[in-house]
């Protein structure tokens, strides 16, 4: 075994031991320390993954579409065509990192506070198990051991919500169970319909259509895109998405917005587009309008919206609509433009999420309109807000101006008529973006101090800054050099577009 | 014509070895009268008969009994799978009884005897070879559950239960041998590959009305035996009714049996384009009526029985390929068939492990309960809570429940390779439904407890513990672990299930 395949394993394999340690540890605080140091450990082992393994660079004719810098294929059931197959390229690299980051972030911010419901011990063991599910999803090179890893995310992330929610959690985290698992088995469909045609599950043969008749990709695009606009979530089957935000916990929210929407999105590039190329050319166009749809409604919404959480969850409905018109374009721009998007709104996201649940912890509240006034008695908490929702709107010079930019700039040049209205409405909808959070932070900054905002200390606690810094820090980084993304993922991202638009 | 048979010994050995177990039980409770000794003799006995049927089962098929080319008794790879499934099964739920039978609900001499009967008629089942062999063997399964459902001493229900179980499955029974006596006045044949090879050769037998109604007949008889919708109401009913070990024996081994007596007819004797057609709405309906039944019920036996009923639907659906010409190539087919054992294989274990939870979790000798004596169980017992949890995951087909996972994938692959898609469709759809009730149950026993308020539910206050049987808690790991083993390595299932 190599040193990068050792990395892809211990990426999986310590969040899962650390799984299994904090479950095992008696006293809660210190079992919450030990799920923390293996959140870390996962991160130092996730950073790594992106050095070596070039060796693709030969570029060969006949080299696949897909070239992992580190790989590791074992075999697992021969009989159902699953392989234990990992792999990382500049494509997943990047939310892997993000995922090992967020998770991190999350717990240690329990470390501070256990939101009510159940024990700390349970919460941090559940949120590795997440961990675990997600990463595998972004390193499976074996569509059914991706649909696998899909899946293991489910349970616990609605053991999360049900367990440690707000009032209304049960419902609300029976719909995420039963949506997102509508999602799945159409996935699980999808898959056995390409492994039934091509007979492998290899996403490195796969990828590019591996000789599928038409009718087949498209069908297999059908059920693929259809499971993976269920996750992302793309409108109109997003509806699950505001109610499991709101009722989650701040961590659940978290990782939720951060990045298991993103299992969506990349499970769209990597397998639903690189496996039937064919049928995503077919479908490119209702993609693109529903992805326009979703950034209009989803703005028009949040215009709307009186409760903070409701509008950042909705936000992602808007946000995650850019990212799938980047993808619909099928153009590099395209799908660079989604690959920075999925990045830049799991950190801002994310960080607007810790805010808005700092928020409510301090007033009780999450109504907008019982909250103002909130830079008078709490500045730095209103500035992180303000820097948040800056972000996220898309300003230059910060993370969430690229996804945006490029994906409208991609769709206008794509042309044509269809796509030139497409870009303009998206564009349109990057500025209902900018007035939504105007209002919010008006709303919430802005005026006297309201009752509940009037008792808010100034004071932030260590362990809120501890987690809220590295975001803003990565918002800049990444709005500032937005190359730290891009640079990674330029050859696999030609790659792709090379099979796709042959 | 030679009259007088060689009779391969070894080749009946499992027959011998279940047989022989219901006796010495008898006698074992006769001369012993020690209700310990009764049970231990049995779970021995069924312990030996596994090891047997997989010892016989590794070597080269055995045929006998035969006349000419066709034979009453094959025991290949399957039969030995069926066989070793069927005495394990009867292990656990001997196991699972133990509580029950030192409350003194029921006489421990009789309830082993007739348990190890019904293990008989699920170790010759596998090998049946000619369709009376096969309608005797059902029947050797089924008849001792009728006095087994009703054995709960003063238990009004658990006679009423006995009842409906004892008229269904005589109307079903009926119906199964009209079905063989209509098949042998077309065919003249009774044997499974006879009947099949007449079939195939004769097309002008096959187009005849008689067949046609033969088949027909012959499949309703067995749909009732695994419960199928709309030959399904008596199972809800029962199962309620009868104590909880035998239900449990109910849903695994003895809706196995049904299963595999429909596999055998569907996969040697009858005609795929007659067959599929019907085994596919079978299927469709089964999973469907099951599924959205269950989501109203309240009493956690019910609702395990209309989930298996769905489950049996699951199980029929890779049958269901037939229907299409593209699923009915040879390779097509033992894909299926091999998708419809493997399925039930997983099943059984999970549904073990289930009973088995719901057993532990509830006083000795107590039946189902409704889901709100579930409530808050995790907490007074994390483990036991945690195993039925696994195993009502792993029947939803989710992670952690890895198992139950690769049985759907196993049945929708299936699907797909015979070219049925829209069965898979249906069949993952009806998934979707199946986690709602099934997630119903899992959060119940992780729900704080209603009526003491939470604080009290957190100490460990509540309903009061349940303190549980050594062996209950014995079987429980053991299923759990093989579920989990299976889950981790579903390859072995799908080994055998080929074979």
């Amino acid at each position: 075994m190599t040193f990068g395949q050792g990395l892809l394993v211990a990426v999986l394999a310590v969040p899962a031991l650390g799984a299994v340690a904090v479950a095992a540890t008696p006293r809660d605080r210190a079992a919450r320390l030990v799920g923390t140091v293996a959140a870390a450990l996962t991160l130092l082992v996730a950073v790594p993954l992106v050095f070596g393994g070039r060796g693709w660079a030969a570029w060969s004719a006949d080299a696949p579409a897909v070239r992992p810098w580190h790989q590791l294929d074992l075999p697992w059931v021969p009989g159902l065509e699953l392989r234990f197959h990992l792999g990382v390229d500049g494509i997943s690299w990047p939310l892997v990192v993000l995922t090992a980051l967020l998770t991190l972030l999350c717990c240690a911010y329990t470390m501070w506070r256990v939101p009510d419901g159940g024990s700390g011990r349970a919460l941090v063991a559940l949120l590795l198990v997440v961990e675990v599910g997600i990463l595998g999803t972004f390193l499976a090179l074996d569509l059914v051991l991706f649909f696998l890893f899909f899946e293991v995310v489910l349970l616990p992330m609605y053991a999360i919500i049900a367990g440690w929610g707000g009032a209304d959690r049960r419902r609300a985290a029976r719909k995420f169970a039963l949506y997102t698992l509508f999602g799945s088995v159409l996935l699980l469909v999808g898959v056995y319909v390409v492994v039934a045609a091509a007979g492998t599950a290899d996403l490195m043969t796969l990828t590019g259509g591996a000789g599928m008749s038409r009718g087949t990709q498209l069908a297999a695009f059908t059920l693929l895109a259809l499971a993976f606009a269920v996750k992302s979530p793309l409108w109109p089957l997003h509806s699950w998405l505001p109610d499991a935000h709101t009722q989650a916990p701040t961590v659940g929210s978290v990782v939720l917005a951060g990045v298991l929407l993103k299992m969506g999105t990349y499970g769209l590039i990597r397998v639903a587009v690189g496996v039937a190329p064919e049928g995503a050319r077919w479908a490119a166009p209702v993609l693109g309008v529903l992805a326009v749809a979703a950034i209009l409604i989803g703005s028009l919404v949040c215009l709307a919206q009186s409760d903070v959480k409701r509008l950042i969850a909705y936000s992602s409905v808007g946000h995650m609509g850019f990212v799938l018109l980047g993808v619909a374009t099928l153009t590099a721009t395209g799908i660079q433009a989604a690959l920075i998007g999925n990045v830049a709104h799991g950190v801002i996201t994310g960080l607007l999420f810790f805010l808005a649940g700092a928020v409510k912890d301090r007033t009780g509240t999450g109504t907008l309109a019982e909250l103002s006034g909130l830079r008078e008695t709490a500045p730095r908490l209103a500035g992180l807000l303000a820097f948040a929702a800056i972000a996220s709107l898309g300003l230059p010079g910060l993370a969430g101006f690229w996804g945006e930019a490029f994906a409208v700039i991609a769709a206008v040049q794509v042309g044509g008529p269809l796509w030139t209205t497409l870009g303009v409405l998206a564009a349109v909808g990057g500025a209902l973006t900018a007035a939504y959070f105007l209002r919010l932070l008006r709303q919430v900054t802005h005026n006297r101090p309201s009752p509940a905002v009037g008792q808010v200390g100034p004071g932030l606690a260590g362990a809120e800054l501890t987690a809220w810094v590295p975001l803003v820090l990565l918002a800049l980084a990444i709005g500032l050099a937005p190359t730290l993304v891009l640079g990674v993922a330029e050859a696999p991202v030609d790659a792709l577009i090379g099979v796709v638009k042959p | 014509m030679n009259v007088v048979q060689s009779v391969d010994s070894v080749a009946l050995l499992p027959a011998y070895l279940a047989a022989g177990t219901a006796v010495l039980v008898l006698i074992t409770d006769l001369l012993v009268a020690r209700p310990r000794a009764t049970i231990a003799v049995a779970a021995l006995g069924a312990l030996g008969t596994a090891v047997g049927s997989a010892l016989v089962g590794a070597g080269a098929e055995r045929r006998t009994f035969c006349v000419g080319a066709d034979c009453s008794w094959i025991f290949g790879g399957r039969a030995a799978l069926v066989a070793v499934v069927v005495a394990l099964l009867t292990v656990g739920v001997l196991g699972l009884s133990v509580p029950a039978l030192r409350a003194g609900r029921s006489p421990v001499g009789e309830y082993a005897f007739l348990l190890a009967c019904s293990m008989t008629g699920g170790v010759v089942l596998g090998a049946a070879g000619d369709l009376i062999t096969l309608i005797v063997a059902l029947e050797t399964l089924t008849l001792p559950l009728y006095v087994l459902v009703g054995l709960r001493r003063g238990s009004l229900a658990s006679a009423e239960a006995a009842v409906t179980f004892f008229v269904v499955s005589v109307v079903a029974t009926t119906l199964t041998l009209l079905g063989a006596a209509l098949l042998y006045a077309v065919t003249g044949g009774l044997h499974l590959d006879r009947l099949g090879a007449l079939l195939a050769e004769q097309p002008e037998l096959r187009n005849l009305p008689l067949t046609t109604a033969a088949v027909a007949v012959l499949l309703v008889g067995l749909a009732f035996k695994v419960a199928a919708v709309p030959f399904h109401a008596w199972a809800p009913a029962t199962y309620d009714g009868a104590p909880l070990p035998v239900a449990a024996y109910l849903s695994t081994a003895s809706k196995l049996g049904g299963l595999v007596a429909l596999l055998a007819v569907v996969q040697r004797a009858l005609p795929a384009e007659q067959t599929g057609p019907v085994l596919a709405l079978l299927a469709v309906l089964t999973m469907t009526v099951g599924n959205l039944v269950a989501l109203r019920q309240r009493r956690t036996v019910r609702l395990l029985a209309w989930s298996s009923v769905a489950q049996a639907g699951y199980i029929l659906a890779p049958l269901g390929a037939l229907a299409l010409a593209a699923g009915r190539t040879d390779e097509a087919r033992s894909a299926a068939y091999a998708a419809a054992m493997a399925y039930a294989v997983f099943f059984v274990v999970l549904e073990l492990a289930a009973f088995a939870g719901v057993t532990a979790l509830r006083p000795a000798g107590a039946d189902g309960g409704t889901l709100d004596d579930l409530r808050g169980a995790a907490r007074r017992h994390p483990w036991r809570a945690a195993a039925f949890g696994l195993a009502l995951v792993g029947l939803a087909g989710l992670p952690p429940g890895l198992a139950g996972l690769f049985a759907k994938v196993t049945v929708v692959r299936a699907l797909l390779d015979g070219g049925a898609a829209w069965l898979a469709l249906v069949v993952a759809l009806n998934a979707v439904i199946g986690l709602a009730y099934y997630l119903r149950v899992t959060a119940a026993l992780w729900a704080p407890a209603t009526t003491p308020g939470p604080a009290a539910a957190l100490a460990g206050g509540g309903a009061p513990g349940v303190p549980v049987v050594g062996v209950v808690a014995v079987v429980l790991a053991v299923a759990t672990v093989a579920a989990v083993v299976l889950g981790v390595a579903p390859q072995l299932v799908l080994d055998l299930a080929a074979r």
